[in-house]
């Protein structure tokens, strides 16, 4: 059982607070640390990795402290969200030299290879790997030592859906096995396929903390709004009002359109395209015009 | 405190094919002065001490000792590979100390081995010149070796502080203003030499006894400042 503690934890840089008061404990299964771009999910995950010292508050394994201790990366597997890793190496070269610095040999990463699925292409120079490739490598490169505690800072980033099964499958099992995993994602699909717990940053700010069910929840049953063109708007804005899943409708005559905000989000998406045919409306254009992540999370801190 | 992992990472990545390219070209600059030389105006003691010292070590030696120590590590540093190293059970001193060890193997081999051709190329070691010259070359990609791993660890423009530092601070100052002299370590590197060669071709402005005390507190100091610097370097920052 390992268990990763962040007590109040806080990091500026210069008069920039990256990371703002966050307290939040880390246990065994899959944790997704999810947050917008620049959310200050990179920095937290440094200070989790040893990497850049917290300006206050402390980072503990097991009690143990993890900035300038390097033994504690006998317990730490870490896949960096940064691409650099010695391309000039084969596959195979590289995860045996990350073998032999914790100690151990060709068998330990051998079994890495073998369990990230890349043997095939472990005899090929780094540097002619797909994304997918490299992010799997440098998966093999973290477990080499059978850490009890991984952290992965943004990776799916960049892969192909069939390589993300592939890395949410074994992370799954990584979880499944006991160790303690933990990723970032700023992406709440990829958060909510994967883990069994999430953590919510928000600039800065710890937000929200719990099962995906609840976030989930106070993500989707937010207003939202819709912007959408039609060959009838005021017919069809006649119709949807009468519903109870849309709480206000404006006719926006500079843009011609549509402006819909919806309470029940599910009930609404099922609703619009039925009610157009039923009328015998055209659908022109349909676009949520609040959908970026920040006002989902902004809205999350609200809440 | 040597790891050879670190130092095998270490050697492939200076000595790939690129930056093996630019640590190649220095030296066979060098030799190809020296056969010129030697063919048109023959074996000449004190033309072998100029070329030797004014080419080999005032310029050819801080150059390839800038390539090779910060070479050694601030490409790493750089990228963000170096996680890799850190992230491991290895004490930050000990990577240091590995590769100060190949970027002076590196230095050496690079700077002194040819310094030794070109010298028996210029008048076939008479005088011992080509041989003090050889060991002003190895002491000197010590020091060097040293100071420009520091300034990779330090700074991300350690390529163009080394060069300012190998060109302007040792040659240009140097040659303009004597105090300059006495904290150079090419001045120091001379201070050995002139003892192995004996006469008056090879000579420094700095005593033997100082130049050894200068030599070995900058290299340690530097090692030991550089394994500091590693043990808190911050990757974070760029988001």
């Amino acid at each position: 059982m390992t268990t990763l503690s962040i007590d109040n934890v806080s990091r500026w840089f210069g008069n920039v607070v990256a990371v703002n008061d966050i307290t939040m404990t880390v246990g065994p299964g899959v944790t997704g640390l999810l947050g917008p771009n620049g959310a200050g999910k990179s920095t937290l995950i440094n200070m989790m990795g040893g990497f850049l010292a917290p300006s206050t508050g402390s980072v503990t394994l097991d009690g143990k402290p993890v900035w300038r201790n390097e033994q504690i990366y006998r317990h730490i597997g870490i896949v960096p969200e940064r691409e650099a890793m010695y391309d000039f190496l084969t596959g195979r070269e590289f995860v045996v030299a990350n073998a032999e610095l914790h100690g151990l040999g060709e068998k330990a990463a051998g079994r890495a290879l073998a369990t990230v699925e890349m043997e095939y292409a472990q005899d090929r120079r780094i540097s002619t790997y797909s994304k997918g490739m490299r992010q799997r490598v440098k998966m093999a490169s973290a477990l080499v030592h059978d850490p009890s505690l991984l952290l992965l800072d943004e990776p799916f980033n960049g892969m192909d859906p069939r390589q993300r099964m592939q890395l949410m499958e074994l992370l799954r099992r990584m979880g499944d096995e006991g160790r303690t995993v933990l990723f970032s994602s700023h992406i709440l699909e990829e958060v909510e396929q994967l883990a069994s717990h999430i953590e919510v940053i928000v600039a800065g700010r710890h937000a929200a903390s719990g099962d995906f069910r609840r976030i989930r929840r106070l993500m989707t049953d937010r207003p939202h709004r819709y912007l959408v063109r039609s060959s009838d708007d005021r017919a069809l804005a006649a119709a949807l009002i009468a519903d109870p899943s849309t709480s206000g409708i404006e006719v926006d005559l500079t843009e011609g359109a549509l402006r819909i905000q919806a309470v029940d989000f599910g009930r609404f998406t099922a609703l619009l395209p039925q009610v157009a045919r039923d009328q015998g409306i055209r659908l022109l254009t349909v676009s949520p015009s609040d959908e970026s992540l920040e006002s989902v999370f902004s809205y999350l801190v609200a809440a | 405190m040597y790891d050879p992992t670190v130092a095998r990472l270490t050697y492939r990545a200076l000595l790939g094919r690129r930056r093996a390219l630019i640590l190649g070209a220095l030296p066979l600059l060098l030799i190809v002065i020296s056969v010129a030389v030697r063919g048109f105006s023959g074996a000449d003691d004190q033309v072998a001490a100029d070329v030797l010292g004014g080419f080999a070590l005032a310029t050819m030696v801080p150059i390839i000792g800038v390539i090779a120590g910060t070479g050694a590590i601030g490409p790493e540093i750089d990228d963000g590979s170096v996680v890799y190293l850190l992230s491991k059970p290895v004490k930050r001193p000990t990577i240091i100390f590995t590769k100060l060890i190949v970027a002076i193997a590196v230095t050496m081999v690079f700077s002194a081995v040819p310094t030794l051709v070109a010298g028996l190329i210029l008048n076939g070691n008479g005088q011992q010149i080509a041989v003090a010259y050889t060991v002003a070359a190895l002491v000197a990609s010590i020091a060097y070796a040293a100071v420009f791993l520091l300034l990779g660890t330090v700074t991300r423009h350690a390529v163009v502080f080394g060069l300012v530092y190998a060109l302007v601070w040792e040659a240009l100052f140097g040659s303009l203003v004597s105090g300059a002299r006495t904290l150079s370590v090419q001045q120091w590197a001379l201070a050995v030499a002139q003892k192995v060669a004996g006469g008056d071709l090879v000579t420094s402005d700095v005593g033997l006894p100082t130049a050894v005390i200068l030599l070995a507190a900058v290299t340690a100091g530097a090692t030991w400042y550089a394994g500091q610097k590693l043990r808190t370097l911050k990757l974070a920052g760029e988001e």
